[in-house]
């Protein structure tokens, strides 16, 4: 499997503090790679490097290659043609990624007609089909409703359909279940595992959740103060941890002592 | 178990909070729930989003009022907030929430927020630096506005001024949900603690199961508007009994590194304003018999037709 995106050595000041000292990742078309950490580690931050979306007066060195090019190199009018289209990201509050005033018809099939230059009805079907793969029901009558119109778990697959429409080869997810119940959690992570599976799409999962890094990660890192201590197969990094920080992280989990889960 | 003679510390019988909105249909977000919790007891209340957990929390808070049913805390039956002074029962009620901005005035150095709650409670000899202190803060962080603090460490100062006015039933609604998780466990732990270092009760709502189990004495699930099982947490955990609070322990993904995919419960919790008929869960649950779309399984501790005190007349 080839190397769909690759950062080495990232390294991101914002208003000359480095948050990120030399991050290095790779993702894979069809796999899922997990990113953990505690909060402020630079999980954020790396995803909207990949992205370009960096606060205002941030400084980045190191290199991102996605398609042949290194983004960070890339000039701002060319990125613009990656960004949203190739690479698409997912945030924790599905509000961040959907304009509430827009109907979601309208959010679907405008992306597509800037990115992909579709015509109306194209765009529309399109649209359609997207929000049938992820599961919203009726989404022919869906197209013409608008965000707070949809329950929460219904609001972040809309989000993910968004994120789909221009067929990216790479999805950052920040968070995107977090804010969500466990049984709406549970169908996101199917989604997004089927996607994976179905469009060889190579995902960064953002995560604090162990438990959601194990249901769907292929490969997991774990990062530390704007480092990555510890890069591995799901199975090895959860089971037989090296680093004594992702040790730590394990030993955290709210399971009570002397007590397995069910 | 410091329990009252008087039976429990907070008793809510056959509630029911409607929310009203001019134009629009009654929204009836608890719809007949019961609840118990003793003093000294960790209870915690989950379901999922909308089910109605923090409306029923405001009601208990006499924050919103009631259609019918009783709520009582210490035996003095809640009235809501009005034009009066603040409840008898009420006094001994302190809400911690999960944005604490809510609950922080942000204009306010803490210590002088948690001086108004010992106050409140006519405590003249503790100081806010050694409630900062009991929460696992430094005292010089009195001095500190809430913005100069992590969310972790504004949600301790919460639980600082929630303490500082001796709650006899201290209420958090999804009080970690922001924090990461190993901030959460701490969190919770410390509010458990605390709670029952003092002797209160703590009621804990939250959405997030694996840390409920971790705190709370005894677990009840909610769901559309109802409690449908109650039960020691341990015992709910090994052998959950109604079909809903089977999905959602399964829906939990386990940490074990072996790449399971959660069970997905299908479909969205219904429109509180039009409930299904039967057993509100009927269209959701995998277990269905015709009697569930029927007749309302009323009662407890697990309020479906497969766990009757008695069996149904057949229909
Ligand atoms: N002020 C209000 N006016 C009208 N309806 C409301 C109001 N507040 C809540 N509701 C409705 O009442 C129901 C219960 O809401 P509530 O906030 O109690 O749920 P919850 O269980 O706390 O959910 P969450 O886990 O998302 O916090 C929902 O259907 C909600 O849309
Ligand atoms: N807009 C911002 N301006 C300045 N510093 C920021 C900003 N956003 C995040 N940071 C800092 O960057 C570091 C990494 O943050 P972030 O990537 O958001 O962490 P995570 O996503 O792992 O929680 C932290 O020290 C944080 O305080
Ligand atoms: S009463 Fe019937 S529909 Fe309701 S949970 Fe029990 S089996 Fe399912
Ligand atoms: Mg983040
Ligand atoms: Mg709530």
């Amino acid at each position: 499997m080839s190397a769909a995106l690759t950062i080495e050595g990232l390294r991101v000041s914002i208003g000359g503090r480095e948050v990120l000292h030399g991050v290095d990742l790779t993702l894979e078309a069809g796999r899922v790679h997990g990113l953990a950490g505690e909060s402020g580690s630079g999980k954020t931050m790396t995803g909207l490097a990949v992205l370009g979306l960096l606060p205002h007066g941030s400084e980045s060195s190191g290199r991102i290659e996605f398609g042949g090019r290194d983004l960070l190199r890339t000039p701002e009018r060319e990125l613009d043609a990656v960004r949203g289209a190739k690479i698409a990201m997912v945030f924790q509050d599905p509000s961040t990624s959907l304009h509430p005033m827009l109907t979601v018809g309208r959010q679907l099939t405008e992306h597509m007609r800037h990115h992909l230059g579709l015509g109306r009805r194209e765009a529309r079907e399109r649209a359609t089909g997207l929000l049938a793969k992820v599961r919203i029901p009726g989404p022919e009558e869906a197209l013409k409703r608008y965000p707070h119109q949809f329950s929460g778990g219904m609001r972040q697959r809309i989000a993910i359909a968004v994120a789909l429409a221009c067929e990216p080869e790479v999805l950052i997810a920040d968070e995107p279940t977090t804010a969500l119940d466990v049984t709406v959690q549970a169908g996101i992570l199917r989604l997004l595992r089927g996607l994976c599976d179905d469009l060889g799409l190579a995902v960064l999962l953002v995560t604090h959740d162990l438990g959601v890094m194990s249901a769907v990660a292929d490969e997991v890192s774990v990062m530390k103060d704007g480092l990555v201590v510890e890069t591995g197969a799901r199975g090895q990094v959860l089971r037989e941890p090296r680093h004594p920080y992702t040790r730590s992280l394990l030993d955290a989990l709210p399971v009570p002592p002397g007590e397995n889960s069910p | 178990m410091t329990m009252p003679l008087t039976g429990p510390l907070l008793s809510v019988e056959d509630l029911v909070v409607e929310h009203r909105t001019p134009g629009r249909p009654v929204v009836r977000a608890v719809a007949g729930a019961s609840l118990r919790v003793a003093a000294g007891e960790v209870v915690g209340l989950v379901g999922e989003s909308g089910c109605g957990k923090s409306t029923l929390a405001r009601a208990v808070c006499g924050l919103h009022g009631t259609a019918s049913g009783r709520i009582l805390v210490g035996g003095h039956p809640v009235t809501p907030l009005g034009l009066r002074r603040r409840d008898r029962a009420l006094t001994g009620v302190q809400m911690v929430f999960q944005d604490p901005y809510s609950s922080l005035n942000p204009r306010r150095r803490v210590g002088a927020q948690i001086a108004d709650g010992l106050r409140t409670a006519g405590d003249t000899a503790t100081q806010p630096a050694d409630l900062l202190e009991r929460v696992g803060l430094p005292r010089a962080f009195a001095d500190r506005f809430p913005h100069e603090f992590s969310g972790g460490q504004r949600q301790r100062v919460a639980i600082a001024r929630a303490l500082a006015a001796r709650p006899s039933l201290l209420i958090g609604d999804e009080p970690i949900s922001a924090l990461d998780a190993s901030a959460q466990a701490q969190v919770a732990r410390l509010m458990r603690d605390l709670a029952v270092e003092s002797g209160a009760g703590l009621l804990f709502i939250s959405h997030d199961l694996s840390v409920v189990r971790l705190i709370a004495d005894r677990i009840a699930v909610m769901y559309l508007g109802k409690v449908v099982e109650t039960g020691p947490t341990a015992e709910v955990w090994a052998d959950p009994r109604h079909p809903y609070t089977r999905a959602l322990l399964a829906a939990i993904p386990s940490p074990d590194g072996a790449g399971v995919l959660p069970a997905e419960l299908p479909g969205d919790v219904p429109d509180p304003a039009d409930p299904p008929a039967g057993c509100r869960f009927h269209p959701r649950c995998p277990l269905a018999m015709d009697v569930c779309r029927e007749r309302e399984p009323d009662f407890g501790p697990v309020a479906c037709w497969l766990h009757a005190p008695e069996p149904p007349a057949s229909s």
